[in-house]
């Protein structure tokens, strides 16, 4: 198995490999929800529950459902399949049960459905040969680090809306490109530190 | 072949369950049970819980208006709810005024029926309805202008409205249109006949709906209209009544006649028709009918450029010269015009400065 532990894993998959920011995956929610700090960590904490759940299911399904019967190819449909449903089911409980944490949270559900880091992080794990503590921890931290990412980005905009005066070419998903740019930049210098591939 | 077989079996059936757990998860997690929305506290509704405020409505057979499709994006279905609904969302704010947040205006499409609500829509609205009508004859009034005669075949309890509202008529794709088209148009029959509606089509130069009333239309057609709109209507009062219009503005103008036919008001009435030449004349004779059953009213039409051939001998110019003419300064009135937006605030205008007092002019622009 690999050598890696699961916190190493988990601080790892938030700093070092942030799965935004090393990956670029889950762009398109994040350039279209990161103009202001709160819906960013609305949606980012949506992000970090489905993510965890969805490794932690994904990786059951997959070594007890999929590799005894042979059909492991079929990860991908059968992975966007769960996390859909799965998203589905948490939102539904949400807007049921807890009404107050659905008008904070839950409204950001249906955009992660088919939010690509999400299933990124599913397709990861079993690339990785991860084991289940390991996907539990990778899961979380790529959901942190997703978290992080699109709060700072977030942070970022909302200052630049206050105070900068952008030519117009450079408005919205231009300047957000840019910044993205250059926090990727910052975040990859970590990248060669912890090998997250297991061997 | 058996292996692909299996795997397709096995992944059709893991759909499968997935799908049932939902379908579980929707009947007894979404079932928010029967809940009531109270309208301005006098219609109470029962209704199914859990799916939007704005379909909910829709199936009682209440049509907030709505050019989305409940997408959050039209922003027209905007309803005040007073009690229940949850805080405003995300989604409706970027909509919503500081003025309509205060006034507890949600978009009525993002709101969700999971307790009872109460709720205060425009009257009107309530009314509002669906009808399937079938083209009975399309008659010639001036030659640029038809009269549109329909018979209501569904709902079969007929029309309601008051006299003077409009509805807006739909016409389906044809050559001038990319899908299904509609404008508005007023009434011009009796409110009292419920199974008949009258509109007045003036023929608009490359108008979607309008060429095709007036170019493609045939008696025996079926099309869809909603209604009625509007809040030009007659209002009772112990005034004498001054009607003016031009144009296709009769239209609404005549079916307020006819309500006070019906009803035999023994107010005064005068009405001011405008036209440009005696061919753009028309309801001449139902007018005159109507002159000799109304108790107390006279028809007093005006022609603006009267051609040489034709003797006219009555009125010349436009209506607001019968206001000048006609008109005491602080008359007690009540003034009902419709037609041409330039003439209705040339009217207004005139009126006001002859002291009519602004809450007893009543009007509609035929934009």
């Amino acid at each position: 198995m690999v050598q890696i532990d699961s916190g190493t894993l988990f601080f790892a998959a938030i700093f070092t490999n942030n799965i935004l920011l090393t990956n670029f995956l889950g762009l398109c929610p994040f350039l279209s929800i990161s103009r202001e700090v709160r819906s960013s960590l609305g949606l980012g904490a949506a992000v970090v529950f489905v993510m965890t759940c969805t490794a932690v299911i994904n990786y059951l399904v997959y070594y007890h459902v999929l590799l005894p019967l042979n059909l492991e190819h079929f990860r991908y449909i059968v992975f966007i399949v769960i996390i859909a449903a799965f998203v589905q089911l948490v939102e539904m409980t949400v807007e049921r049960y807890f009404p107050a944490l659905y008008y904070m949270l839950g409204i950001f559900l249906p955009l992660i459905t088919v939010n690509c880091a999400i299933l990124g992080a599913s397709l990861f794990l079993i690339i990785r040969n991860y084991t289940l503590t390991q996907s539990l921890a990778y899961g979380a931290g790529s959901g942190i680090g997703w978290m992080l990412a699109i709060t700072a980005v977030g942070a970022i905009r909302e200052k630049l809306q206050k105070s900068a005066k952008l030519p117009k070419g450079m408005e919205g998903p231009a300047i957000t490109l840019l910044i993205t740019g250059i926090l990727a930049l910052a975040f990859m210098a970590f990248s060669g530190m912890i090998h997250m591939r297991a061997k | 072949m058996v292996q692909l077989i299996l795997s397709l079996l096995i992944l059709s059936g893991m759909g499968g369950v997935l799908a049932l757990l939902l379908e579980l998860a929707d009947s007894y997690i979404a079932d928010y049970g029967e809940k009531h929305i109270l309208i301005n506290d006098e219609k109470d509704l029962v209704v199914k819980g859990g799916n939007p405020l704005l379909s909910t409505l829709g199936q009682e057979g209440i049509f907030i208006p709505s050019a989305c499709g409940g997408k959050g994006t039209c922003a027209y279905c905007k309803v005040k709810i007073q009690e229940g609904g949850g805080p405003v969302l995300p989604t409706e704010r970027p909509y919503l005024s500081p003025e309509e947040l205060q006034g507890h205006v949600r978009l009525s499409c993002q709101v969700k029926v999971k307790e009872d609500l109460k709720i205060e829509i425009p009257e009107d609205l309530f009314l509002v309805k669906e009808f399937r009508v079938k083209v009975e004859r399309i008659e010639d009034l001036t030659p640029q202008i038809k009269g549109l005669h329909l018979k209501i075949l569904s709902p079969e309890e007929g029309f309601t409205f008051k006299a003077g509202q409009y509805v807006q008529l739909e016409v389906p794709k044809y050559k001038l249109t990319k899908g299904r088209e509609y404008r508005a148009y007023s009434i011009s029959s009796a409110a009292d006949k419920r199974h008949e509606l009258e509109l007045v089509i003036t023929r608009v130069e490359k108008g979607a709906v309008t060429t095709y009333v007036h170019d493609y239309l045939k008696a025996g057609e079926e099309l869809r209209v909603m209604g009625p709109f509007g809040q030009f209507y007659f209002r009772d009062s112990h005034r004498d009544i001054l009607l003016i219009a031009t144009g296709s503005g009769l239209a609404p103008i005549k079916s307020i006649l006819h309500q006070i036919e019906k009803e035999q008001i023994q107010r005064k009435a005068t009405l001011f028709f405008g036209a440009r030449t005696g061919q753009d004349l028309y309801y001449q004779e139902e007018l005159r009918m109507l002159e000799t059953a109304i108790p107390h009213f006279t028809y007093v039409p005006t022609l603006s450029r009267p051609t040489e051939g034709e003797q006219w001998e009555g009125e010349r110019g436009r209506v607001t010269n019968l206001i000048e003419k006609y008109i005491e300064e602080n008359a007690d009135l009540d003034v009902y015009i419709c037609g041409a937006p330039a003439m209705v605030e040339s009217c207004v205008e005139l009126l006001t400065k002859k002291g009519i007092p602004g809450e007893h002019i009543f009007f509609d622009k035929f934009e």
